[in-house]
């Protein structure tokens, strides 16, 4: 097995997105594919020795018909031999937890720099939420956070929370997974060292589409980091000749659960649409932010995303229209 | 067939009216009729559980699959796991014990007959109200029909707001009552073996099977009490208006976390010892040798127990405990590795130096000894907490405790079936099918699960329904369900084994391994009585001493 997945993963190990917990870019990442290393070459020799004992002892002490019929000596165990196999054992388990233990105070106890971004991530059914708290910024699915120099380290510190029931965030490639559990707010870090996009999913069974709930971050140059931050507190760009379908927006029920800023819509049991477009898919992740998407997810969410909780609108074709034409402008 | 024959439920014997059979079936407080009932009605469910298997797989075999709702795949995974747990491989266990415990320390039957077969019906009962949920789980509410919850129902999903209807209800029921059988069964193994030993069987020369029994009694005695209690304050927080899970109003999510683990992971060992067991007792006789170092194994045995009872929290390395208690857990979970490792030292030694007949019930331990080896390091790797903050949630995870449960215990299982078939019913079962299903499965098994890991590595969770394209994940995917077709080949072959042998089977006469415990000294099947005069023992292997006066093992004891 891990001689297979070591054919397997290096070709994994590329600058496209990946999910492989092997292609690590942040540092607490890399710091678990160093320990992982080192556990799997350690439980790879026990593997290696208690295999050839077995293997051997097989082929070795099969009966054979000249001797089938003879009891062997019977033996009844040996002290000197169990305590060999106990204290080896002892001292393997002393050794790994050693180095367990360094790597759990690394990541987990490293404190948080003045320079750090500090995102607040809210799990919810089906989707994720988050939240600038020093920026200023409300967005969803998709998270922007700088890049890290080795020099001027900019990591990221997220504050996990949930809304409703148990989710985990995992992107293989940056950090290890931690759960976002309701009423018991938890953190992680991560300091990419390269731009680009990153992929993951929920981790923790949250529900009827645990399995959408996707996660994209998208790892920025400090000058495009700053540009987006910039335009995420922009108000709601608002366009005249869309009024209608802004009408719709705020005389419907997407008010109740989604927030458009400068409208009375300041629902937030769905995602903050201020900036939608600014995102490259819709429903966590489960279709691309095109308009046919659009269209049928307000129309038919059934047909994207089954059992999420965003309802079928019901809207009348040119209300529909209008609607759509509306939310292409909230750049 | 002898008057004392012990028959199928519903098989009609030598005129005796069949409803006559089955009402002798229904009231029997006979330890090896309970035994059998436990058995076949653990096979029953292994089938049940192995067809939601077949359809979660259907599913996966590639990405974007709509095979099932999102709904169904929810309520596939969550019946799997909770069937193939409580009433596949515990009821299975409890019948091997039922029926070997007695037989094994010359003991005409388990301590409180009238409890066993109580047990033995709650359990039952326990598992016909989990799928009664497949009817009545709508409820008033006319949500849902079975739960969907995952077999962990992890709060606040299994709360009212997110659980409606009553699925998540017969869940609770199902395993509060079953887990009541059980504690009813692990009273009277603990009871049977402390007190029911036939002269001369003293602890010390108790069958090694027999020792992990007694220590898996008090494992589940430990084990299943906080999860019914957790399941009562579920059903208080659904019912009448408790906040111990309910999150909404400030209860504790990770509360429910721990009563579960604290259950959950002493239930691993409560499983798998009984498999150690087994091994303790096919090996050395298909070897010809006596166990290595029984004294060692009797402690490595304890221990396990013991230490099994303190690294619950390893299943919650990512739910945020600080880095002591993630380091604590981690230095536990590692201890656990070493009295298991002896265990396989053992049982290397005690193969070393003998005749080894491979006969289908050593071809199984056999398989267990390799499979173990592979699930107890992948355990250790998952130790290694920061490993596990990636690999936990992962397939790697589901790759690893199916090796444990599957590569492991039904393994053993299976051994312990060829074994033990032939005093159970008085004839063998067909090497040749035998060597069938082995072989089959075996290539099943690591078709699937050898390669389930790698998913995990490439970073796919459990517990979903569908998954992108372009992440490397549809091809291994494929492989792991043909897999899994393969093993459900070998396991049709195994219940084919078990029909046909029934009654055409050769005949198995007293010993046909020429074994060396006690349930080998009486008839097969053995009489209601078990034995017409209560042995009296001098060794651990009684029948060697009588197989070899010139050299009885009690000379050395």
């Amino acid at each position: 097995m891990f001689a297979l997945s070591c054919l397997l993963l290096p070709p994994q190990a590329l600058a496209e997105p990946s999910t492989s917990i092997f292609a690590p870019e942040s540092t607490p990442a890399k710091s678990i594919v160093n320990l992982s290393v080192f556990v799997l070459i350690i439980t790879g020799i026990i593997f290696a020795v208690v295999c050839t004992l077995l293997v051997y002892s097989i082929s070795k002490f099969r009966a054979k018909s000249v001797n089938a019929d003879r009891e062997p000596a019977q033996v009844y165990g040996s002290n000197q031999i169990e305590m060999a196999w106990t204290i080896i054992p002892v001292l393997i388990v002393v050794v790994l937890f050693l180095a367990t233990a360094r790597v759990i105070h690394a990541v987990q106890d490293a404190p948080m720099p003045g320079t750090a971004v500090q995102v607040d991530v809210i799990g919810h059914q089906f989707w994720w939420e988050y939240r600038y708290p020093r920026l200023g910024i409300v967005t969803a699915n998709e998270l922007h956070i700088p890049v890290s120099d080795a020099t001027h380290p900019t990591p990221t510190f997220l504050h996990l929370l949930s809304a409703d029931t148990d989710h985990s965030f995992w992107i293989p490639q940056l950090a290890g997974k931690t759960d976002l559990v309701p009423n018991h707010p938890n953190s992680m870090w991560m300091d990419p060292q390269r731009t680009g996009v990153f992929l993951g999913q929920c981790a923790q069974y949250c529900g009827t589409q645990h399995a959408k709930m996707l996660l994209r971050v998208s790892v920025d140059s400090p000058e495009d980091f700053a540009e987006w931050v910039r335009e995420q507190r922009r108000p709601a760009v608002t366009d005249e000749r869309v009024a209608a379908g802004k009408q719709v927006f705020e005389h419907t029920a997407c008010i109740n659960c989604h927030a458009i800023a400068g409208t009375p819509g300041n629902g937030r049991f769905g995602p903050d649409l201020t900036h939608l477009m600014s995102r490259a898919t819709i429903a966590a992740g489960a279709a691309e932010n095109t308009k046919d998407n659009l269209r049928l997810w307000i129309q038919d969410p059934e047909a994207i995303k089954r059992g999420s909780l965003m309802p079928a609108m019901q809207l009348s074709k040119s209300d529909l229209d209008a609607l759509v034409d509306y939310l292409e402008t909230l750049r | 067939m002898s008057s004392n024959a012990i028959t199928i439920p519903g098989i009609r014997v030598e005129g005796k009216p069949w409803l006559e059979t089955l009402h002798e079936w229904v009231t029997t407080v006979d330890h090896k009729r309970l035994g059998i009932l436990y058995i076949i009605y653990g096979l029953g469910f292994l089938v049940v559980g192995g067809v939601e298997a077949l359809i979660i797989r259907i599913q996966l075999m590639h990405s974007h699959s709509d095979f099932v709702s999102p709904q169904v795949f929810n309520r596939m995974f969550t019946m799997h796991g909770t069937t193939m747990i409580f009433f596949m491989v515990m009821p299975v266990l409890f019948g091997f014990a039922n029926y070997l415990v007695p037989l094994m320390i010359g003991a005409r039957d388990m301590a409180f007959p009238r409890l066993n077969a109580f047990s033995f019906w709650l359990s039952a009962f326990g598992g016909v109200l989990l799928y009664f949920s497949f009817l009545g789980g709508s409820g008033l509410y006319g949500a849902g029909n079975a739960p969907d919850v995952g077999w962990w129902a992890y709060a606040p999903l299994g709360a009212r707001a997110f659980s409606p209807g009553h699925s998540t209800d017969y869940w609770t029921l199902s395993l509060l009552v079953s887990g009541f059988g059980s504690i009813g069964t692990a009273i009277n193994i603990i009871a049977t073996v402390l007190c029911m030993r036939s002269p001369g069987m003293k602890l010390g020369r108790m069958p090694l099977l027999v020792w992990l029994y007694l220590v898996m009694g008090g494992m589940v005695l430990i084990a299943i009490t906080p999860l019914s209690a957790a399941q009562i304050m579920l059903l208080i927080d659904r019912y009448l208006g408790g906040h111990f899970f309910d999150t909404q109003a400030g209860g504790s999510a990770v509360l429910w976390m721990h009563f579960f683990w604290i259950f959950g992971h002493p239930e691993v060992y409560v499983l798998v010892i009984p498999a150690f067991g087994f091994l303790s007792e096919i090996i050395p006789v298909f070897s010809r040798k006596p166990i290595f170092g029984y004294p060692v194994m009797v402690a490595a045995s304890v221990a396990i127990g013991f230490v099994s009872l303190s690294v619950w929290a390893h299943h919650m390395f990512t739910v945020g405990m600080n880095s002591y208690a993630n380091s604590f857990f981690a230095i536990t979970t590692m201890a656990v590795g070493i009295p298991t490792g002896i265990k396989i030292f053992n049982w290397i030694g005690t193969m070393w130096g003998g005749r080894i007949h491979f006969k289908v019930p050593m071809l199984f331990c056999t398989g267990f000894l390799f499979q173990f080896l592979i699930a107890g390091l992948t355990g250790i790797i998952q130790a290694s907490v920061p490993v596990d903050w990636q690999l936990s949630l992962s397939y790697f995870v589901v790759a690893h405790f199916h090796y444990v449960i599957v590569g492991g215990i039904l393994f053993a299982t299976f051994g312990a079936f060829y074994y033990w078939y032939p005093k159970m019913t008085g004839r063998m079962l067909s090497e040749r099918l035998g060597k069938w299903h082995f072989w089959l499965f075996l290539i099943g098994f690591h078709m699937t699960f050898d390669v389930m890991h790698i998913p995990g590595l490439l970073g796919m969770p459990r517990r979903i329904y569908t998954y992108e394209p372009g992440r490397g994940w549809d091809t291994l995917n494929l492989i792991v369900s043909i897999g899994a077709f393969i093993q459900a080949i070998a396991i049709l072959v195994f219940v084919w084994n078990l029909i046909v042998s029934y009654f055409k089977g050769a005949k198995a006469g007293n010993d046909p391994w020429d074994a060396w415990t006690l349930e080998w000294s009486t008839s097969s099947p053995p009489p209601a009585y078990n034995f017409a005069t209560v042995p009296v023992v001098a060794s651990r292997r009684p029948l060697w001493d009588l197989k070899h006066p010139e050299d009885p093992d009690s000379r050395y004891e």
